[in-house]
């Protein structure tokens, strides 16, 4: 008989650390602030998990994704609790994982409290993760994704992405 | 028990409505952006109407799913306001209406956020981060219509002029609103009208636009009376669904 030991909860954020958001590959589902909780039982495992957007399509793939690697951890049956209370924002996105964003070519969040007015026409300036300038504009409030929103470097002349404050 | 029920299939169907018309934009958007920007909103707007629903499936109980309310529901059955159906019109009809919109869903996601029902008020603190993001950009785009050049302007007052009629329904309030909000657990629509035309007139005024006087309101939608719109655009919508029921992907 082989005797399991039950993961602790840091242990399960680890092994969820391995998965990655499909949209931004650069980023864990645990360095998003996608993952709320993980607890193990006797019988399984159960993760809580809230969506970025109401309608965020990348959140079944994000599912699937989470319960492979516990699977391929041995860990299972897999129970995926979504919860929406807390709202997520992007103040949950770590120092850590900003740098990785600006690394990977994607301006990172600003605070999400920086609320402008309703009626702003010129939003403040984003560094381009490139060239590091901030003489840059807006070029679309939405992008690729519900996440994002497009920028262009007027330095270097490099169209890039922002990561949308909420 | 108050009728929370037929109270979140109103707040389910503005969004499924509108969400899908809006959809009716993408790959036809004036300019790149504004394509990518109107998908997007439409994608938060059916977003928003699924978690909706499904809390609408689990409160009525009889086991319907978000997709047979949305896809297994006539015409009749709908409770969405009017505005939300009405065809897509130019992009100035677009932008005008869903800022008129947007701003009527924050103020009532940020009223909703303080629901007695756990998982309405935390439906609604997501919404309102997305709805906060739709005021914005379409208050900046009606400045830049009304604002802009002499067509522009034209274009964006003759869609204000046609739509008035039907922001009065926004704010109709019968009994079903009155008990939810009694019981702490909706609000009720009367009540946000005052804060809702302060910041539309603020976005109108900086827009160059005049407010139409308009002496009848335009209602029905709450109870079911649609234009003859709805029926075309859920005749679309729901025409897979129906054709191959049970079917999955």
């Amino acid at each position: 008989m082989v005797a399991r030991t039950i993961p602790s909860r840091e242990e399960l954020f680890a092994i969820l650390d391995e998965v990655k958001d499909p949209e931004v590959p650069v980023l864990s589902v645990v360095e998003l602030g996608i993952v709320r909780d993980a607890v193990a039982f006797d019988t399984g495992v159960s993760i809580t998990v809230t969506p970025t957007y109401s309608g965020c399509p990348a959140m079944r793939e994000i599912e699937a994704e989470i319960r492979s690697a516990l699977q391929a951890h041995g860990l299972g049956p897999v129970e995926i609790r979504t919860v929406y209370a807390p709202a997520w924002t992007t103040d949950w996105i770590a120092p850590s994982a900003r740098e990785k964003l600006e690394a990977y070519g994607i301006a990172p969040p600003r605070p999400a409290a920086e609320l402008d007015e309703l009626v702003t026409l010129r939003r403040a300036k984003v560094r381009c993760p490139y060239c590091r300038s901030t003489n840059t504009e807006q070029k679309s409030a939405f992008g690729s994704t519900a996440c994002k929103a497009i920028w262009f470097c007027r330095e270097c002349r490099q169209p890039f992405e922002e990561f949308k404050a909420i | 028990m108050a009728p929370l029920f037929p109270y979140l299939l109103r707040l389910a169907d503005d969004r499924l409505v509108l969400g899908h018309r809006l959809s009716e934009w993408c790959g036809h958007g004036p300019i790149l952006e504004e394509d990518i920007a109107l998908a997007n909103i439409s994608l938060d707007l059916i977003g928003e109407a699924t978690l909706l629903l499904k809390l609408a499936g689990e409160v009525e109980g009889q086991g319907r799913s978000e997709d047979a309310l949305a896809y297994f529901r006539d015409a009749i059955d709908y409770r969405n306001a009017l505005m939300a159906e009405l065809p897509k019109g130019d992009f100035a009809t677009t932008i005008v209406r869903q800022l008129l919109f947007s701003v009527f869903s924050l103020l009532q996601m940020q009223a909703l956020t303080r629901s007695a029902n756990a998982d309405l008020a935390g439906i609604a603190a997501k919404a309102v981060k997305e709805a906060r993001y739709h005021v914005r950009h379409c208050a900046q785009w009606v400045v830049t219509l009304g604002d802009g050049t002499e067509e522009s302007h034209d274009r964006a007052q003759r869609a204000l002029d046609d739509l008035w009629r039907y922001t009065g329904e926004l704010f109709l309030a019968d009994g079903i609103d009155r008990e939810v909000a009694e019981a702490g657990l909706g609000v009720d629509p009367s009540t946000l009208e005052s804060a809702w035309r302060a910041d539309v007139d603020r976005v109108l005024s900086q827009a160059k636009l005049t407010v139409p006087q308009v002496a009848y309101m335009q209602r029905g939608g709450r109870d079911g009376k649609h234009t003859e719109h709805l029926g075309h655009l859920l005749s679309e919508m729901q025409i897979v669904a129906r054709s191959h029921p049970g079917a999955t992907w």
